[in-house]
């Protein structure tokens, strides 16, 4: 079964950091000022981050490849 | 999550806010938060101002979130495209400059101060009983007029769009938070 994790779009993120604050496993930082990335080890799918990116750049989606 | 020292900063953000109704001068210190985060993204390559610092950010995060005085809706597109933002920050830095040119007008005696605050760039508000402090040449007022003008401008869209969209909304087009992702761009291309 796939589990849900966050993506994010890379182009149009912000980098403001919002996402970086909620996530409670740590999962997600700002690569060199220009957009968050997400640990996809670290990722448990659960939403905050969803929820606070203020441009709304972010999405649960399956992670598993070849869905 | 543990509070750190930085967490706080947004008490430093309203300070600011509150003393321009006392103190038109204290708006010169708006230029910490000019210069801070251009001087980090230069520096160190990073975003860290927007990240942790910025006090701004985290004043409409607290109204926004723990006072509630947000719709928490997703921000229109076009706000979040590039040409906005990069519109945005050209408008802002042309209206900068004037306001620069303005007090150099000022320091040459070819136009008096005006004791007024500006709000959108449009409306005048008559701002004297904060010109306190009468003995510093004209164009220093001049100029801490037309500063807190913006940043008063700026809080007031970051409310605007905090209450309809998200509580961080301003930082999606926010000129500083566009001008460091922007320089931050810059360097990590100059790097490979
Ligand atoms: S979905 Fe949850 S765990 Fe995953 S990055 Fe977002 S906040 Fe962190
Ligand atoms: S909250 Fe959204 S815009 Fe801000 S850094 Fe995270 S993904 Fe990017
Ligand atoms: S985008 Fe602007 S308001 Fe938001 S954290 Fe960065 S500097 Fe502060």
């Amino acid at each position: 079964m796939a589990k849900r994790i966050a993506s994010i779009s890379g182009h149009e993120c912000v980098a403001c950091g919002c996402c970086v604050k909620v996530c409670p496993r740590n999962a997600i930082t700002i690569r060199k000022g220009i957009h968050a990335v997400v640990d996809s080890s670290k990722c448990t799918g659960c939403g905050s981050c969803v929820r606070e990116c203020p441009a709304s750049v972010i999405a649960l989606s399956e992670s598993g490849v070849g869905l | 999550m543990k509070n750190k020292w930085y967490d706080y900063l947004w008490i430093a953000s309203a300070l600011y806010l509150s003393l321009g109704f006392f103190n038109i001068l204290f708006a010169w210190l708006g230029l910490i938060c000019f210069a801070t985060p251009l001087l980090i993204s230069v520096i160190t390559g990073s975003k860290a101002y927007c990240n942790k610092y910025c006090g701004r950010g985290q004043l409409f995060d607290l109204l926004g979130k723990k006072l509630k005085l947000s719709r928490n809706k997703s921000i229109p597109q076009w706000i979040r495209s590039k040409w906005f933002r990069y519109g945005f920050l050209t408008f802002f830095m042309l209206m900068f400059m004037l306001m620069i040119f303005n007090s150099v007008l000022v320091f040459k005696d070819v136009k008096s101060l005006s004791q007024a605050v500006t709000l959108l760039w449009t409306f005048r508000i008559p701002w004297h009983w904060a010109h306190k402090i009468t003995e510093v040449p004209a164009w220093v007022s001049q100029f801490a007029f037309g500063f807190y003008s913006v940043m008063l401008t700026s809080t007031i869209l970051g409310i605007i769009t905090m209450l309809l969209y998200k509580p961080r909304s301003w930082c999606v087009y926010c000129p500083m938070g566009t001008m460091t992702q922007l320089i931050c761009k810059v360097r990590a291309g100059a790097e490979k």
